[in-house]
């Protein structure tokens, strides 16, 4: 059964929200939804990058009050 | 999934390089590329364990990041050797000038490593230095 997970990274700076993803990606299973949460708009643009990178599925990303929730689906 | 080897000399102690050298290490090694970091110089001081080193900044962005919520340099290796294919090698010749046995080191820290060692592993790499 997929889950959905939400990555808190707000306030971290690059690469801690990657870093944080890619920690629990490891405690996720195929097919799960990751939301990483980041105010660091440098992650918003290179969080995209790495999932395409090492072929995980990009989903979308939406900005909110200073907010920015990528969504990713673990897809290996 | 890209094989790829990069190889990050680092001899610098100031604080935007350790940091830089330590993005470009761990972003690498958990996006699959194999990842040779050489520790030399002031660089290996913050790597021996118990030792409360004072790391010095350059600039402004030295002294912007200590004050705000930026991954530790040493996380960012340590996450490198755990989450992906990095490996840490202290230099040889520094731990002999600093008298520093390798139980002294962090444990993420793999074996001491002379520069004929370094530079026969780097020979079909890239090479960053910092």
């Amino acid at each position: 059964m997929a889950e959905k997970k939400i990555v808190d990274g707000r306030g971290s700076f690059c690469p801690g929200p990657l870093m944080e993803l890619i920690v629990a990606l490891k405690e996720s299973q195929v097919g799960d939804e990751l939301e990483v949460l980041s105010t660091d708009k440098g992650s918003a643009n290179d969080i995209p990058e790495w999932v395409k990178k090492v072929g995980h599925e990009y989903i979308a990303t939406t900005e909110s009050e200073g907010v920015w929730h990528i969504t990713i689906r673990k897809a290996k | 999934m890209a094989t790829d080897k990069i190889c990050v000399v680092v001899v610098s102690g100031s604080l935007e390089r350790l940091q830089m050298a330590a993005m470009v290490a761990s972003v690498a090694a958990v996006s699959g590329q194999e990842v040779l970091v050489f520790l030399s110089m002031n660089a290996l001081l913050p790597f021996i364990k118990g030792r409360d080193v004072q790391v010095p900044v350059e600039g402004e962005m030295g002294e912007l990041m200590a004050g705000k919520k930026v991954p530790s340099f040493k996380v960012l290796f340590e996450q490198a050797v755990e989450l992906g294919d990095a490996r840490i090698f202290p230099c040889s010749m520094a731990m002999d000038v600093l008298g520093v046995e390798q139980d002294e080191l962090e444990s993420y820290m793999g074996e001491a490593t002379g520069l004929t060692k370094f530079l026969s592993d780097a020979r079909d790499g890239q090479v960053w230095t910092f």
